[in-house]
């Protein structure tokens, strides 16, 4: 019976034992919060790039930080990732296996710049029911998972500039989204001195 | 089409696409932490939430007839069992009840302990007043606008201020008459 204390009451959030992340949600019900994410942060900004740099990138931030934190807690026994390329796999595999249910359909280091990588989705799920009216031009809902990986990568020590992209693929009527991240030069230096 | 037999909410939620429900609670959170952030005052911050539901329940109906199979409801005791059963359970996984009907009908409570949008939630001392889920009510009360009902939706119970369980308090305030015959070239 509901409503008769069956769950136990905790003075503290500490204290309540950390659920194992098995519980879901209806597809529909996160659309429809995220869609009204976006509208209420169209409502606070002038232009495109303020919306998505500092706001949804923002929401998106502080999911990341928490993720990372509840992650290296629950699953890896209070350790994480020290070396670029455990962060990048760990972001591209675990993180996304969680919130997408699905590992990332790539990871890729840029060509140009050795600062440079990338995570692609065919579908990103936030971009699932998104369809850009034209006036928008190139804004991409995925600024907020964006977010999501910059507050991971930030929160554990490797800053970068993480930003989401549309890229058209050849025979697809949908572009896939890529995630670019540009690691801080800090970065870099240590990951080379570290060897 | 002979009409769909009205499905449990169990099979419906079993059925539809599903997604970790960390996600969901995480981007609340963040979108409260938002609101927190740009609108300052707690009272205010209740308001959009209801805003945003109620934007989220005049769509989310929609979708629920469409996969429910649920037919009208003769009375308001039936819809708000509807809800309960059905509803809370096909979109977000969990299962509530219905009690505290008034005597002539139109006012009742909704009760649930399960609720995604709370875990790794604690209210703290400046946000006392802040009805955390206010976004559930907002749904409610848009979800049923739709359907010619008016309601008021009010938390009377709140885990996060230490009660035992989530209560909503559904109040009738009025059924609007469908108007027969629809003008379309209006």
């Amino acid at each position: 019976m509901i409503g008769v204390g069956k769950i136990k009451q905790y003075s503290n959030v500490l204290d309540k034992p950390l659920s194992k992340g098995k519980q879901e949600v209806s597809l529909s019900a996160f659309a429809f919060l995220f869609s009204e994410l976006v509208q209420y942060n169209q409502t606070q900004v002038d232009n495109i790039s303020e919306l998505e740099r500092s706001r949804l990138e923002d929401a998106g931030y502080a999911v990341g930080a928490r993720v990372l934190e509840l992650l290296c807690h629950r699953d890896k026994g209070n350790r994480r990732e020290m070396r670029l390329l455990g962060i990048l796999s760990f972001v591209h595999s675990t993180v996304w296996k969680v919130l997408f249910g699905k590992v990332a359909d790539s990871l890729e280091k840029g060509t140009e710049h050795e600062d440079e990588y990338m995570i692609s989705e065919k579908e990103l799920l936030v971009n699932r029911f998104i369809s850009i009216p034209k006036d928008m031009g190139t804004f991409n809902c995925g600024a907020f998972v964006a977010g999501i990986v910059r507050g991971v990568l930030d929160s554990a020590g490797f800053p970068a500039v993480v930003t989401a992209h549309f890229v058209p693929v050849e025979g697809q009527q949908r572009p896939r989204t890529t995630i670019l991240i540009k690691f801080a030069e800090e970065v870099l230096v240590r990951e080379a001195r570290l060897g | 089409m002979p009409p769909v037999a009205p499905r449990s909410g169990d099979a419906i939620f079993a059925s539809v696409e599903r997604v970790n429900a960390e996600l969901f609670t995480l981007t609340y959170g963040a979108i409260v932490r938002q609101l927190l952030t740009d609108l300052e005052e707690v009272e205010e911050v209740n308001k959009q939430l209801d805003q945003m539901g109620y934007n989220i329940g005049i769509r989310m109906i929609d979708e629920f007839l469409a996969k429910s199979g649920v037919s009208r409801c003769v009375d308001f005791k039936g819809t708000a069992e509807v809800i309960a059963k059905v509803g809370f359970k096909m979109f977000v996984g969990v299962t509530a009840f219905v009690t505290n009907w008034d005597a002539d009908g139109t006012c009742c409570s909704i009760v649930f302990e399960d609720n995604p949008l709370v875990e790794f939630v604690e209210l703290p001392d400046t946000c006392q007043g802040l009805n955390y889920c206010n976004i559930l009510s907002g749904i409610i009360r848009g979800a049923l606008e739709m359907v010619s009902m008016k309601t008021e939706v009010t938390w009377t119970r709140d885990m996060l201020r230490g009660d035992d369980a989530f209560e909503l308090q559904v109040k009738l305030v009025k059924q609007i008459p469908e108007e027969y015959p629809y003008k379309d070239d209006e």
